[in-house]
Formats: structure tokens, C-alpha cells, sequence
């Protein structure tokens, strides 16, 4: 598994649609360039939202989305 | 030879950097055309105000707002309701009329069933750890998320300007949401 130098960490365990999204958003407005936000999740509806919103997404870059024992991670970049 | 007749003088030709510069010029229209800098914008107008039908303007408003759309919802008629800082806090589900509900229509009308099924519906919300229609509010102003409230609406409710959360925008009509629809590349109407 690839390793990421995780900037931040936000916590959306046991938050529901649309809010794993939304507060991605958020957070990711707050990085620099280059740095990386793990965002934990147990929405499963996350895999497909977080994967959908930073592909239509300028400036952000998903890198890679885990599925554990009911928790989903997802590491986003934003790039701009 | 077929070749001689189709005579294609030199000077007739555009030269290399003639063509270059057709390019350009054809790039930078198209790039004005499509305009990539400018933010998308989404366009929704709510007309609903029951529990249910609160949900679907502002998961969608919130969402799109982190997608980076400009995003305007116009809440009109029982659509006011979701942005009037203290109905919005009693909207109802309503048990009649809707044949997915558990009760029979004829055990719905009995008066306070609506009661009931909007506390079961505020149950389920709670428990799912859904957001509030208070907390998707608040998260789309944060966002930048524009709410219009139609003004004749608030004249015919007889609400006051003050009654809405702040930042919701007042003194809008009917036209002002055309003009968001007409710039909107996405426009619904829930």
C-alpha cells in the first residue's frame, strides 16, 4: 500500500449524504497545494461520492480509496 | 495528366505561420467560448415545505456547492417554510396521500397522525445520523450557497423578512429566478 504524507485528518464517521462530501470540500479549501486530507468515513455511499466529486472536481486528485471492516478512508490531494 | 489541370499556384497556399496563427486565434475563441474559468451554476427552485420534500433542494444545493457551482435556490410558495428560521424547525411529514407509508389513508386522516408519522420520520433521522434541514442550512450558507426567498410568497404567508435565517436573500421574484435559470447550467425544480 502506498503511503501518503497525511497533512490532516477529518472524521465523518457516522455522518451520512451529503456530508462526507461537503466537509471534504470544506477542509480541502483550508490545505495548501500538495498536501493530503484522509478523510474517515462510514457512509459506504462515500466510495462513489468522494470518488465522483474530486473526479468533476478541479484542483483536487483522489489517491486512493480503502475499504476496511466498515470503515472507508480516502486520501485526497488537493493539486492547486 | 489530371494533375495539370487541378493547378495549385504557391502563393495561393496559407503558409505555415498563416495557419499558426489561424490556430491561435481559433484556440482563443474556443477558450473564451467555453469559458473554464468561470464557475458552473445550478439553479433550484424548492416549492415543497413538508420534511421529506426539505431534503432534496438543499442535500443537492450543499453537494454542488462543493462540486464549486455557483449554486441559487428560490423558495417559493410551501418552499418558504425551509428557510423560515422557526417553521422550518416543525416541518411535517404528511401521512396521507403518500401510498408508501405504512398506514392505510383511511388510519392517516384521523387528526395528529401527521404527528406521528413526522415524529417517526424525525426518529429515523436522528438515528441514521441525517443531517438537519437546520444543519443543511447552515452548512450551504457556509458554502455560499444563495437563498432566495420569493417575495410575493412572503407577502401572501404574511411572514416578515426577519422570520428567515440570515443571509437568506429577500425582495426577489419570479424573474430574478428566470435570469438564475438562464445562466444556470443546471436547473431544477423540486
Amino acid at each position: 500500500m502506498t503511503e501518503y504524507e497525511i497533512t490532516e485528518t477529518l472524521d465523518v464517521q457516522g455522518e451520512n449524504c451529503p456530508m462526507p462530501v461537503v466537509k471534504t470540500k470544506q477542509n480541502i479549501d483550508r490545505l495548501e497545494a500538495g498536501e493530503v486530507l484522509e478523510i474517515l468515513a462510514t457512509d459506504p455511499g462515500s466510495m462513489s461520492d468522494l470518488g465522483g466529486w474530486a473526479d468533476t472536481t478541479d484542483g483536487v486528485e483522489l489517491l486512493d480509496q480503502e475499504e476496511g471492516d466498515d470503515i472507508y478512508t480516502h486520501y485526497v490531494r488537493k493539486t492547486e | 495528366m489530371s494533375t495539370d489541370t487541378q493547378s495549385t499556384p504557391d502563393e495561393a497556399a496559407p503558409s505555415r505561420a498563416e495557419l499558426a496563427a489561424r490556430i491561435e486565434e481559433l484556440e482563443d475563441a474556443l477558450a473564451e467560448a467555453t469559458d473554464d474559468d468561470a464557475p458552473s451554476k445550478m439553479s433550484i427552485i424548492a416549492t415543497k415545505g413538508t420534511l421529506d420534500m426539505a431534503y432534496p433542494p438543499l442535500i443537492l444545493a450543499s453537494t454542488a456547492a462543493a462540486f464549486g457551482y455557483d449554486v441559487t435556490v428560490f423558495h417559493t410558495f410551501w418552499g418558504l417554510d425551509i428557510l423560515h428560521e422557526e417553521r422550518s424547525k416543525e416541518l411535517k411529514l404528511s401521512s396521507i396521500g403518500n401510498p408508501n407509508m405504512p398506514v392505510p389513508n383511511a388510519v392517516a386522516a384521523i387528526p395528529g397522525m401527521d404527528r406521528v408519522t413526522t415524529k417517526m420520520m424525525e426518529r429515523k433521522i436522528e438515528d441514521n445520523d441525517t443531517a438537519t434541514i437546520a444543519e443543511l442550512i447552515e452548512t450551504s450558507l457556509e458554502m455560499g450557497v444563495e437563498f432566495q426567498a420569493c417575495q410575493m410568497t412572503i407577502d401572501l404567508m404574511d411572514y416578515d423578512e426577519n422570520d428567515f435565517y440570515d443571509g437568506v436573500t429577500t425582495g426577489v421574484g419570479a424573474a430574478t429566478a428566470i435570469q438564475d435559470m438562464a445562466e444556470a447550467d443546471i436547473q431544477l425544480l423540486v
